[in-house]
């Protein structure tokens, strides 16, 4: 019983940090169509503004604790920001209009260019910012003791998820937004700035990728690489929901989340099987992922 | 048995390069093995992206070459580097033949994340593999070539070196003739119009996983003779950044001519190997900033100039 509530814990507290990570992904590939490999290199970027900023905050004591959550999340939107203007003005501008395969190479040409940015600024030591984390401490839940971080997270990302929501479900911006996902061209016949449209939804992808890392931040050693490792996690959940679906994503995450927590508990030689083995079995029955639009084949 | 010109100037630069073998320093034949068994690989790769597909994953076969030399020899007594190397391309081959059924059905980005999800499976078994030294992987020694054990050091590199040639010189020709083929021909027609090519009554899924198999096979050599040159394998293989490098190589050279890969690579080791020493933090940026410059102003790689100037010379 214990082990059974261990697993739905662990997992929706997972399910809700991929989808973190996975949701400005989904974003950008919705409207944009780039399946943006240096997802993850905005995931780290936030991580590292996240604990340079806190880790300073506190070292230097300079004001009360809640103080600091502020400072992570304004951290990524800060860093989100900058970079998300400067590499979709700078680069991808001059590259729209080719090949999707090519996208993803010129974007994992950016993922390397932006590993080692990050290498120079803020060098290949460990950074913390275990402050946060800490702070809130735990609770108990029958036998078991779960960080009270760990917990608001989920929280969190159901939060975020639901403001992408409105945002494109229920307001002006998000309207055009849905226009140009659904036929391009049209969009711009009928007066839609899709230029401008491409910024907006790039700098809310990069912002959610920081965010992502900035809240991760307080709970791992922020470390050169970090952002490599999550990429090919957000791109199987991603790949699960149906690639450029909010929706899709929140319960490819969910169907990671919880068949990861079950193999770590029952059987944890398959950890990283499992992942994988759940994408595969999901694109072999539904090639076009869960929540994915089938399209026709063109002559 | 004709040969064209390809096939001899291809015969000819590998001949050369198993006499330089015997003059070269140390350090310039273990990085030529290592560049031209990475090509083996990437000529994989670009078997696929003639077609139309790019494979972001075709580290599952350079490791699976590289573990099943390794184990060949650790466990089940495989001792002989061509027999080990054979095994390898068959257990790949295995392998590609089920995998192929399933990724055939898929085409651009779908193709490439499936493919990268199945490698990062054998990366995850392989970490959580004990016996097979899970992350640290484990050392490939011991090996012999018809019987003859080269001593060490010196010997078996060279060893390895020259067996890279040929074995590099046997795949060029193979892959030169097939490209020339009719059905090589037609895979170019498939990346082109897919739904055209069936309506003249072929169908393209198999000759996809025909091509698909074959990669795999050239592939699994590339990875036997770098765990045999290297003497070592680990899940890294397996790795998706691992299969990024390939792709970078294999536009680098582009898909212009067989030897295009073989060039790329060695560009490629020359620059790393240099890159790591003299600025060992900017180097990923240097190839970041080298694979955005070939994509904008070479997009047929580096085989563009040498074709570039023919042209020039006929007209």
């Amino acid at each position: 019983m214990t082990s059974l509530l261990a697993v739905l814990i662990d997992g929706s507290i997972y399910a809700s940090w991929l989808f973190l990570v996975a949701a400005g992904l989904t974003v950008i590939y919705g409207v944009m169509r780039i399946l943006n490999m240096a997802h993850g290199s905005f995931y780290a970027i936030g991580a590292y503004s996240a604990a340079s900023l806190v880790g300073w905050y506190f070292n230097n004591g300079i004001g009360p604790a809640w103080i600091s959550y502020l400072l992570l999340v304004g951290a990524a939107l800060l860093a989100g920001l900058i970079v998300g203007v400067i590499i979709e003005r700078g680069l991808l501008r001059l590259m729209y209009g080719r090949d999707e395969i090519l996208m993803v190479i010129i974007t994992y040409a950016l993922l390397l260019i932006l590993e080692d940015t990050m290498k120079i600024v803020w060098g290949v030591n460990p950074y913390f910012a275990y402050q946060p984390y800490s702070e809130l401490g735990r609770t108990s839940l029958g036998l078991l003791k779960v960080s009270n971080y760990d917990l608001s997270l989920v929280g969190v990302s159901a939060v975020i998820g639901l403001v992408l929501w409105g945002l494109l479900e229920r307001t002006n911006t998000g309207k055009v937004l849905r226009a140009v996902i659904h036929d391009r061209e049209i969009a711009v016949a009928m007066g839609v700035n899709v230029r401008l449209m491409f910024t907006i939804t790039f700098v809310i992808g990069t912002i959610l990728g920081a965010l992502a890392g900035a809240l991760t931040a307080p709970a791992i050693s922020v470390v050169p690489g970090i952002g490599i490792e999550v990429i090919v996690l957000a791109f199987a959940v991603v790949v699960i929901g149906g690639l450029g679906s909010i929706g899709g994503a929140a319960v490819g995450a969910l169907l990671v989340g919880l068949s990861r927590a079950a193999a770590v508990h029952y059987a944890p030689e398959f950890e990283l099987f499992v992942i994988y083995g759940v994408m595969s079995l999901v694109l072999a029955f539904r090639p076009e992922g869960l929540f994915g639009r089938t399209l026709a084949r063109k002559i | 048995m004709r040969f064209d010109k390809t096939e001899i100037s291809l015969a000819a630069v590998a001949i050369a390069c198993v006499l330089f073998g015997f003059v070269s320093p140390g350090w310039l034949i273990f990085l030529l093995t290592i560049a031209f068994a990475k090509a083996l690989v990437v000529q994989g790769v670009v078997m696929q992206m003639r077609s139309g597909l790019v494979s972001f994953g075709q580290g599952l076969f350079y490791c699976i070459g590289g573990y099943t030399v390794g184990m060949g020899g650790q466990f089940f007594g495989i001792h002989d580097a061509i027999a080990a190397l054979s095994l390898g391309m068959l257990v790949a081959i295995a392998v590609a033949m089920v995998l192929g059924l399933l990724l055939t059905r898929y085409r651009d980005i779908f193709f490439a994340m499936l493919s990268l999800a199945f490698s990062m499976i054998l990366f995850g078994i392989l970490v959580k593999s004990p016996g097979l030294g899970s992350t640290d992987g484990f050392n490939v020694h011991n090996w012999t070539i018809f019987g003859w054990a080269p001593d060490g050091g010196e010997s078996s590199q060279h060893t390895v070196f020259t067996l890279t040639v040929l074995a590099g010189l046997m795949i060029a020709v193979l892959i030169h003739r097939y490209t020339k083929a009719g059905i090589g021909v037609i895979c170019e027609a498939v990346r082109e119009n897919e739904v055209r090519v069936e309506y003249l009554g072929l169908s393209p899924r198999w000759l996809l996983y025909g091509n698909y198999v074959s990669a795999a096979a050239v592939s699994a050599l590339g990875g036997g003779l770098t765990a045999l040159a290297t003497g070592h394998v680990d899940p890294e293989m397996a790795y998706w950044t691992t299969s990024g490098e390939f792709i970078f190589i294999a536009l680098l050279g582009g898909l212009g001519h067989v030897a295009a890969p073989f060039i790329a690579a060695v560009v490629f080791s020359v620059v790393r190997t240099y890159a790591i020493e003299l600025v060992p933090h900017t180097w990923q940026m240097i190839l970041g900033f080298t694979l955005l410059g070939v994509i904008v102003f070479l997009p047929k790689g580096l085989w563009s100039l040498v074709s570039r100037k023919k042209a020039g010379e006929r007209a």
